[in-house]
């Protein structure tokens, strides 16, 4: 049935799909046409999180909460750690809450492509949807154990400083760090599932460089700066002078970690970008 | 002069098969052929190969040089072989995946339905299912609040609405997820096969769902194994052998182009054929029908035995074998499940790995059938191929009434008549 020349329409978009290859820049404008599916994917993994657990939604508690009594009683009793003049409860909590929040994103969302499979290679969505959709779910265990954390603070008789109302910039700061290396595990698990075995050991490792059970200013100054190299050092930093008045002012130290947060987020969505096309044949 | 919809031009598909490329790849693997390339590719070029070409991968064209235009509120059928590139075109169209070369333009939003119910999570209730199958379907929110009294009431699943889905019956299950995507409303409609759900009730609604989308002039292209639905859904057929367009034209013609090749896989050994889908750690080796008696004629007759013998050249765990008659316009016919069993089915351990599917009596009408088989094991579709076999059933008695071949039925029963006189 030869057709005679069909005349292009004038009132519908177009979509043009062809070979990508290289750099491209990242499908932002899409992502921004499916934000509700961001919401509906965050929505269906915090619904589901904590169905058929005895405990539910403490879990998003107990994990931070545990950790912090260990630390109090081995750091903080046994080693002496030095707690900057706060109890060390309280000093080890403030950084263990965002810390659980971006140990939780970087294992759930680096799997987020591969345990969504099916998904990935028969419908089409912004694939950019999973990952972030992933971390923005634990916003919410986040906010619970915030809320454990202003307890404690209360317990031990911390009122907030007037510099808490930096808290959101830092909040900002885990959220753009825990999804830049999220964009980043989560491309690569596609293609290299090596990197599921490697998270454990990653979060392990990356737990003992940030300043949770210790304080940064155990190391001297000049190296201080060099420890801003790790986003989370600024942003486990940044939490304590917020909250509990530390001495840490928001120096040097983060302002490298937050110029490495942003190159993270940005290289990562490049990444991201170049790689996706092959996901649905990959998978 | 009408709108084009669809212009597909030059497109190419190529994927790596071969050593490892077909699962993933690991970290230390890239890093040893990045090591080891550079020495292989010096090999090659002393070799004399052009360019010093790599030969770590092996690639094959899923498809090749396609070039075709739809326009706007056509309805196109795309026929073809297991692997003949029909679902990778589909996925290259609703931008899943990225073709290698050439291009596709699609004029329009796009939806598509490759496969009933992916995205729907056990957990959650019928209600938030709608919602996230919905979104991922690329509907907004205040459009699925809009259609969800209709989605429910096609579905058929009102009471259960707040209902966690892996409480559902898989009929349930299907239909829902059926009705959702039903209710999307885009330009462009792209389906794949996936009609072929849910009871015989339901499938006619999806059906009747289909036309009525196809009635609005909504743009659809349809996978189909199924020829019948094809020729009662589509005005154009496209099939697509080995990756490359063989026939484009109406329909019926698409369709007559696909069954004449069929007949012709037919006379190829089945061992050696590639149109074949499934896992595959068991597969079809052999297929044989004839009549059962004595010297094995493969002449059958209506009202006559028939036996038919399928071996697979491997054992998985609960393993099956399923087969299709289909009459020569493609309709399906009827279907032998060996995993249904009767009282009359018997174990023969000294047989091999051998089905064997014995009629006393073929209530098939004279005329030309072929044969698709299902090889089932380990939950999963082994191996399927289509046209494994045919049936030629020639003029022959049932209860000693002739059979007729009347060009449009396939079957025969047993039957009696009480006539008002006798002449």
């Amino acid at each position: 049935m030869k057709e005679t020349t069909l005349t292009i329409p004038s009132n519908l978009p177009r979509t043009r799909r062809e070979p990508s290859k290289g750099w491209a820049w990242p499908k932002l404008r899409e992502l921004w046409e499916f934000r509700e599916l961001v919401y509906f994917f965050a929505w269906r993994d915090i619904k589901v999180r904590y169905r058929q657990t005895v405990m539910g939604v403490l879990w998003a508690i107990i994990q931070p909460f545990f950790t912090m009594v260990i630390f109090s009683l081995f750091f903080g009793r046994l080693a002496n750690i030095p707690s900057e003049g706060v109890p060390y409860p309280v000093f080890s909590f403030a950084a263990l809450v965002p810390w659980t929040f971006f140990a939780n994103a970087l294992t759930q969302a680096s799997n987020s492509l591969v345990v969504n499979t099916n998904m990935v290679k028969k419908i089409y969505f912004p694939r950019l949807a999973l990952p972030i959709a992933t971390v923005l779910a634990g916003v919410i265990d986040f906010a619970l154990a915030f809320v454990v954390l202003l307890g404690i603070m209360l317990y031990y008789g911390f009122a907030p400083t007037t510099n808490i109302v930096w808290l959101p910039f830092f909040v900002l700061l885990a959220l753009v760090t825990s999804i830049g290396v999220s964009l980043w595990l989560s491309a690569m698990n596609v293609q290299f599932r090596d990197v599921r075995y490697t998270i454990p050991f990653l979060t392990q490792a990356w737990l003992f460089v940030t300043p949770i059970a210790y304080p940064s200013s155990l190391l001297p100054e000049p190296w201080r700066i060099v420890y801003g190299l790790n986003p989370m050092a600024g942003v486990v930093e940044g939490f304590r002078w917020a909250l509990l008045g530390t001495d840490t002012a928001p120096g040097k130290m983060i302002l490298v970690s937050v110029l490495v947060a942003f190159t993270l987020f940005i290289s990562g969505a490049f990444y991201f970008r170049r790689m996706e096309q092959s996901f649905a044949d990959v998978l | 002069m009408s709108d084009v919809a669809i212009n597909v031009e030059r497109l190419g598909k190529t994927f790596q098969i071969g050593g490892r490329q077909k699962s993933y790849y690991r970290l230390t693997d890239q890093l040893v052929d990045t090591i080891v390339a550079p020495f292989r590719r010096a090999r090659n070029l002393m070799r004399g190969q052009a360019g010093g070409a790599s030969d770590l991968e092996e690639t094959i064209w899923a498809l090749e040089n396609i070039s075709f235009q739809v326009k706007a509120g056509q309805v196109v059928g795309i026929i073809g072989r297991n692997g003949a590139g029909k679902s990778t075109l589909l996925k290259i169209l609703s931008g899943i995946s990225d073709p290698t070369e050439g291009f596709a333009d699609i004029y329009g939003r796009v939806g598509s339905l490759l496969e009933v119910g992916t995205g729907f999570h056990p957990e959650l209730t019928g209600r938030e299912n709608i919602y996230l199958n919905g979104a991922i379907l690329g509907m907004k929110k205040a459009e699925i609040e809009r259609k969800l009294d209709e989605i429910v009431a096609f579905a058929e699943v009102d009471k259960f609405l707040d209902t966690p889905v892996k409480h559902y019956s898989s009929g349930m299950y299907v239909r829902l997820a059926f009705s959702v995507a039903a209710h999307l409303e885009p330009e462009i409609l792209l389906v794949d096969e996936v009609l072929a759900v849910g009871d015989i009730a339901f499938q006619r609604k999806c059906l009747g769902k289909m036309d009525d989308v196809a009635q609005q002039g909504r743009t659809v292209v349809f996978v189909s194994h199924n020829m019948g639905l094809l020729q009662q859904l589509c005005e154009r057929g496209i099939f697509l052998q080995q990756g490359s367009v063989h026939t484009d034209g109406t329909i019926t013609e698409a369709v007559d182009a696909y069954l004449q090749t069929l007949e012709r896989a037919i006379s190829q050994d089945i061992s050696k054929r590639t149109d074949r889908k499934g896992v595959g750690q068991a597969k079809l080796v052999y297929a044989e029908v004839t009549n059962g008696s004595n010297g094995h004629s493969s002449i059958l007759k209506t009202g006559q035995p028939a036996r038919f013998v399928f071996c697979v050249d491997a054992f998985v765990p609960g393993i099956a074998c399923n087969f299709f008659i289909h009459d020569a316009i493609g309709q399906p016919v009827t279907s032998f499940y060996s995993r249904v069993r009767g009282p009359q089915d018997s174990y023969d351990p000294n047989n091999g790995l051998q089905f064997v599917c014995e009629l006393d009596e073929l209530l098939l009408l004279p005329g030309r059938y072929r044969i698709d088989v299902a090889i089932v094991g380990d939950n999963k579709l082994q191996d399927f191929i289509e046209a494994a076999g045919v049936l030629e059933v020639g003029d022959g008695q049932v209860d000693g009434r002739p059979a007729q071949h009347d060009g449009k039925a396939s079957v025969i029963m047993r039957h009696r008549w009480t006539l008002p006189t006798k002449s």
